[in-house]
């Protein structure tokens, strides 16, 4: 077949929640959110991969990274390009901050429709909100189908993509049309590995707005070679009304944080000898919690 | 107008559990509001169930039935609750946080253009003041849940937008039918004005859904294991205290991305929410990711060698100290007190 695909994938870069060591904990036992650091989005790598693997399939395919964030999250493109995209987008645009799942989805739709592709591919969820919203925010903001939880892309007869689904009960398979959205739960297969020769390549990759901040201008510059600019967009390069971007298009208001602080309750504490378990299994049974 | 509306997920011609207990907490929301719970359902042939819902209280039932509306497809489904909630501008449309809900509800978010919260673990009725502009806003829907890997606990509100949706994962809310049922009343609604040959374009060609097999949320014991349990070979000595005590075994989101348990036992705010009579959790940090899908447990163990793991501090029993010495203690002692 001789079907090429553009396909854009839709990544977060995230702070890893997962993981909260002791350096993030400020002194009253919350987290310092600065301090954690900042990663790809878990389930856009398996999208990633699910890109790729297209892309292995139908040679002359084109992966692109689209993710929206501040200058920092360029490192998404790169990590895109390490791993064998073929280019990416940073959305980047004060105009886009305090944007909740509706907003962001909103300028992510606005520039897949300036990019224009056959298909598009997110993770399902990311680790810092775990909604699961916004790739079914994109679909309907396109006007196109959306085939959520996939596990993986197993056919493409050149006109309709043949998804599996992971459910919770099961596992279903679906043939959609294209243009579609399709999200990648993370029981599909796992990122291949970065490359090293994309990685001496495109280490180089910068947004203009990195170039202008390198106050120690330590790399190489860019010179003219237009495939390592990582384009930047902002409200004005993919157009749409203001009043649906950042904050002015979030329905959505937080009214309150809580940071959690474990409170102590009063727990009787025994040690792992035979007499402590042996009196606590007692105790199970006096009062037929079990037995 | 103004009312609370369900949506009612049924499977395998069954009303799935969340349902109800939504329809449980919009009872309780109603009240406080002063307005009517209202249902929607859709299906193939979803009318049979009005008796349980007037049950659970709600006061009307719209039904959407089609045969091609057996199977839940995104397109069909999302055009007809869109359409309804458009014209019955309710003030409150909640979802199941479930495979369905949560493809659904954020399709017809943005179709509404108003906000949504994913997986709330609280639903409160409270007044709200904006500082910039002063205006105040009374009786909004405090749509709460864990964020940020559960470090943080969100109060979410949408001010102005109509309706305020939530999705709600199982077991977070309790289940209360009424005593009596409601005299409420069925609205059918005309699925052929709505749904058009565009919304079939995803075809489902095969499917094999399978009953959940581990019932973690019926057991009245639970052993949950962690990332502390270290491998999943050390995991067999939780199915076999499992097995002593009649217990289901669990597991923390740590241990099931580990692959030391399978999914279906995950246990937390992205797992299932539990409340088990014994809650035995071993080698789990206690993040509250985690408790937040166990704390209400009436009885908690805890078993972990460091004593500063923050779940000791839910726990009403805190054994530290090694697994692998304490859980064939704990058989060896159940079989000499079990008689």
């Amino acid at each position: 077949m001789t079907k090429k695909l553009k396909i854009v994938v839709l990544a977060k870069q995230v702070p890893d929640t997962r993981n909260v060591g002791k350096n993030a904990m400020k002194e009253d036992g919350t987290v310092n959110r600065a301090a954690l650091p900042a990663i790809f989005n878990p389930e856009d790598m398996n999208a990633l991969e699910q890109a790729l693997r297209l892309k292995d399939r139908f040679p002359g395919s084109q992966v692109l990274l689209l993710t929206m964030g501040p200058s920092r999250a360029a490192e998404i493109i790169r990590e895109g390009y390490y791993r064998g995209a073929d280019g990416g987008v940073l959305l980047t645009d004060r105009k886009f901050a305090g944007a909740d799942t509706l907003a962001t989805s909103y300028a992510l739709s606005m520039a897949i429709k300036k990019i224009g592709p056959d298909i598009i591919i997110a993770g399902r969820q990311a680790i810092d909100g775990d909604t699961a919203q916004v790739g079914p925010q994109v679909a309907e903001k396109l006007n196109y189908p959306q085939v959520t939880y996939a596990e993986d892309i197993t056919g493409f007869d050149g006109d309709k993509l043949v998804v599996k689904r992971r459910l919770e009960r099961g596992v279903e398979t679906v043939k959609t049309p294209l243009p579609a959205v399709i999200t990648v739960h993370a029981t599909a297969p796992d990122c291949r590995p970065r490359h090293a020769k994309h990685l001496m390549k495109y280490k180089h990759a910068r947004t203009f707005t990195e170039e202008q901040d390198n106050e120690h201008n330590s790399y190489l510059p860019i010179e003219a070679k237009t495939n390592l600019r990582i384009p930047e967009w902002g409200v004005a390069d993919v157009g749409g009304d203001e009043i649906h971007y950042g904050l002015s298009g979030s329905p959505t208001k937080v009214k309150k944080i809580e940071n959690i602080v474990h409170q102590a309750k009063e727990s009787k504490i025994l040690t792992s000898s035979f007499e402590d378990i042996d009196s606590l299994i007692k105790e199970l049974f006096s009062s037929h919690t079990i037995g | 107008m103004n009312n609370i509306f369900i949506y009612i997920e049924t499977e395998g011609g069954k009303i799935a559990d969340v349902s109800l207990e939504l329809l449980t907490k919009a009872r309780s929301l109603a009240k406080e509001l002063s307005c009517e719970v209202e249902a929607l359902i859709i299906g193939d042939s979803v009318a049979q169930h009005k008796e349980e819902l007037f049950k659970y209280g709600a006061q009307t039932i719209h039904v959407a039935e089609d045969k091609k509306l057996k199977h839940y497809l995104t397109l069909p489904y999302s055009s007809i609750v869109i359409s309804v909630l458009k014209k019955e501008n309710p003030q409150i449309a909640l979802f199941g946080a479930t495979s369905v809900g949560r493809d659904l509800a954020p399709r017809v978010s943005s179709a509404l253009v108003s906000g949504l919260t994913a997986d709330c673990t609280s639903l409160e009725i409270g007044d709200h003041k904006e500082v910039k502009s002063g205006k105040e806003y009374k009786n909004l829907l405090y749509q709460i849940r864990p964020a940020f890997g559960g470090n943080i606990i969100a109060t979410i509100i949408n001010p102005d937008c109509r309706p305020q949706m939530a999705t709600v994962r199982e077991g977070v809310m309790k289940k209360e039918a009424l005593d009596v049922a409601v005299k409420g009343k069925v609205k059918v609604i005309d699925t052929a004005a709505i749904i058009k040959d565009e919304d079939f374009v995803v075809e489902i060609i095969e499917r094999h859904i399978e009953e959940r097999k581990i019932d973690i949320k019926g057991s009245p014991v639970i052993i949950a294991g962690g990332f502390g349990v270290g491998s999943k070979e050390n995991f067999k000595l939780l199915y076999d205290l499992a097995a002593v005590l009649g217990a289901e075994v669990g597991a923390s989101r740590a241990a099931v991305d580990a692959g030391f348990a399978e999914p279906a036992r995950q246990i937390g705010q992205t797992g299932v929410t539990v409340r088990p009579k014994l809650y035995i959790a071993v080698g789990i940090s206690g993040q509250i990711q985690h408790t937040a899908g166990m704390d209400q447990s009436a009885m908690i163990i805890s078993i972990n060698n460091d004593p500063a793991a923050p779940i000791h501090q839910i726990a009403d029993y805190a054994i530290v100290g090694d697994l692998n010495e304490i859980i064939p203690r704990m058989i060896k002692s159940y079989k000499l007190n079990s008689k």
